[in-house]
């Protein structure tokens, strides 16, 4: 017995295919639907769809979708829901819309400014459901109503009777954060190829696809730091243990309420972050931005494989759950078929991603 | 009395101050008393051995101990010193280590991320600070093959060990990390004969380093493989304490039944149990 050495396999070990190894993996489904829904559109739809243009096209909301989704991916790991996202998304975008126009803040101020509202708002959310041990469904569920309504009344005080705060872009016209979260990245990049015959080019030889949206560059760049976080730090670890088993969690050592309330603070960011980008892009904010997102980011994050019971997922699942998502609505206009039968896809894929999320689990556990 | 056991026993004699002292301590769960009044200490370098019924209180009390719950009334003195611990990371800060009932372990997580809940080793600096997962790997392997279990990975997910195995974890993850106080609570009942050996030995080895251990058992011959002093609690309330070597198997026993007469079994069990 005292022979074997550690680094010995075990005999009791089968060596795993590499296809069974993928198997366990969470983001598994995801990727398996992107490959689906890209085939499905493959053979029904316009060929325009994958072109630069074409993917920009869905990237575009996808990455929106996705900066909410990765934030509610790792709250769901963390083993809550925050369902008053979307209502955020209106709220910090009205907070952000009061800033640069009625108060005429310059944006180094506004933005982190907003991030700190936004987080404290979160703090909120995540202060009661943490202190009255409710389930977080019913206390966001609460908020999803209160936040859309302050938004609504405080766009009246602020504008005067509107539902709208316009002059956004004017006011934010020069400002040298704006390019961080506004428009193209990369436009000489774009030129350049567009000169070279790279990419295509309008009649008058300015390229189709002036840059990338910033917001895909930060839907990229959150969904990496998203998953190192969970894979490569003790913050991962803590967030996996929070879901997986609170006093389990916590009678190990881990600070589960510090945890899940700095969650539900850095979804709320997230969403202040879409709020201020779109807010930008659009040039005004309206008490309808964000309608539904937070059931959209919460389907996103389930076909990336995070269980409603939390303590397994992972963000670049829900990476992947965004881009599905944008594919689909998108990409049913470049098809014959009626754009309403987005909905239906969306709850199929929604339902087939928690059965087979369902059985990945019992895979990985052994449930007895 | 000495020579049933093959362990050396330390001599904690009364001039040594105790590493946790717990006085009067009481613990109301509602209307439920759960604790009426306990008084123990652990000293270091001895094993003290928590029995009685089911449903006496045991869990209850080490949990005062190691910070999961707060006593509803008593006082606590570590290392002499007042202590209030808020939460069990504040215990384990201190130096005590528990292998839970319960065991808390998360059944969705590896075998090595279990090991190192709230505890992760990290490498590098600022910003590039993570989770060393493979000196975590090492440790996990290495310190449960100490206990008799060779894993067939550390990235197993520890819904998928046996229950003896998830309890060595469980166990082997406290002897880690039990700088001072070392609580087990019933950490033998799901092991086999080679494993529960072992967990006597490495009791016996934290022990003579020094450690004070605090072990919660319902079976009279590990408790007196292992145990320095006897405390018995029965129905939220201490019954006494024994010495090693001034009380016999058989009192112990009926102690540990609570002073009640056991059921008499008729022939095949010969009145041992
Ligand atoms: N959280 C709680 N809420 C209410 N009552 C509790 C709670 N925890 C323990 N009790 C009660 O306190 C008493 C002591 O429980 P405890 O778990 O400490 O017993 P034990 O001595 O460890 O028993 P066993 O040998 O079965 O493990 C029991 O009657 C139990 O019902
Ligand atoms: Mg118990």
């Amino acid at each position: 017995m005292s022979e074997t050495t550690p680094e010995a396999v075990d005999e009791r070990l089968k060596s795993e295919p590499f296809f069974a190894k993928m198997m366990k993996r969470p983001e598994l489904g995801a990727i398996a639907g992107v490959i689906l829904v890209i085939i499905f559109f493959a053979l029904t739809a316009d060929s325009a769809m994958f072109s630069l243009s074409g993917v920009i096209n869905f990237m575009t909301p996808a990455a929106q979708l996705g900066i909410l989704a990765i934030g509610a991916a790792l709250l769901m790991i963390g083993g809550e829901f925050d369902l008053s996202i979307g209502s955020m998304v209106a709220f910090a975008g009205l907070f952000f819309g009061v800033c640069v126009v009625t108060w005429g803040l310059p944006l180094i101020i506004s933005i982190p400014l907003t991030f700190v509202f936004a987080a404290c708002v979160g703090a909120v959310n995540g202060n009661i459901v943490i202190r009255s041990g409710l389930p977080s469904f019913i206390v966001t569920l609460a908020f999803l109503f209160i936040l859309r309504g302050l938004s609504l009344v405080g766009l009246k005080m602020a504008t005067g009777g509107s539902t709208q705060l316009r002059g956004v872009r004017d006011t934010i016209e020069g400002d040298w954060l704006a390019p961080f979260f506004s428009g193209d990245a990369f436009p000489g990049l774009f030129l350049w190829l567009a000169d070279n015959g790279f990419v295509a080019t309008f009649k008058s030889g300015a390229p189709k696809v002036p840059g990338i949206p910033v917001e895909i560059l930060w839907f990229i760049a959150i969904a990496l730091a998203a998953t190192y976080i969970l894979l490569r730090t003790p913050a991962g670890n803590w967030i996996f243990a929070s879901g997986g088993d609170t006093t389990a969690a916590s009678n190990s050592g881990v600070p589960v309420n510090r945890v899940k309330i700095s969650l539900f603070m850095l979804t709320a960011c997230c969403a202040a972050l879409v709020a201020i980008i779109t807010v930008m892009d659009a040039g005004s904010t309206d008490a309808r931005r964000g309608f539904q997102k937070e059931f959209e980011a919460i389907i996103a994050a389930v076909i990336g494989g995070c269980l409603l019971t939390g303590g397994y997922g992972s963000a670049i699942g829900a990476f992947f759950g965004s881009i599905i998502f944008g594919m689909v609505v998108i990409g049913l206009t470049y098809t014959d078929f009626d754009q309403d039968w987005f909905q239906v896809f969306l709850g199929g894929m929604l339902l087939i991603a928690v059965l087979f999320n369902n059985a990945i689990r019992k895979r990985v556990t052994g449930e007895r | 009395m000495t020579d049933d056991s093959k362990f050396h026993h330390g001599d904690p004699t009364a001039h040594i101050h105790p590493v946790v002292e717990m006085k009067n301590i009481e613990k109301h769960f509602g209307n439920i008393i759960a604790l009426a009044g306990v008084s123990f200490d652990v000293k270091p370098g001895e094993c003290h051995c928590l029995l009685g019924d089911n449903g006496a209180g045991k869990s209850t009390f080490i949990k005062t101990m190691s910070g999961v719950h707060k006593p509803t009334k008593g006082e606590i003195f570590f290392e002499g010193k007042p202590m209030n611990f808020n939460t069990p990371r504040d215990a384990m800060e201190a130096g005590i280590a528990t292998v839970f009932q319960d065991l808390a372990m998360i059944p969705l997580m590896s075998v090595t991320r279990n090991f190192f809940m709230g505890r992760e080793p990290t490498k590098g600096k600022g910003l590039g600070k993570r989770f060393d997962t493979k000196f975590a790997n090492e440790v996990c392997v290495e310190e449960m093959r100490k206990m008799g279990i060779n894993l067939r990975g550390p990235d197993q997910a520890v819904g998928t060990l046996s229950g003896g195995e998830r309890q060595t974890v469980a166990i082997a993850r406290a002897v880690y990390f039990g700088a001072k106080i070392l609580i087990l609570d019933e950490p033998t009942s799901a092991l086999g004969v080679r494993q529960t050996s072992n967990v006597l030995a490495t009791i016996d080895k934290v022990r003579r380093q020094g450690i004070g251990v605090v072990f919660i058992s319902h079976n009279v011959r590990h408790a007196l493989a292992v145990g320095d002093r006897f405390t018995v609690l029965n129905r939220g309330k201490t019954l006494g304490t024994a010495v090693r070597g001034e009380i016999t198997p058989e009192q112990l026993q009926d102690l540990m039944a609570g002073g009640q007469e056991l059921a008499s079994l008729e022939g095949s069990l010969g009145g041992t149990v």
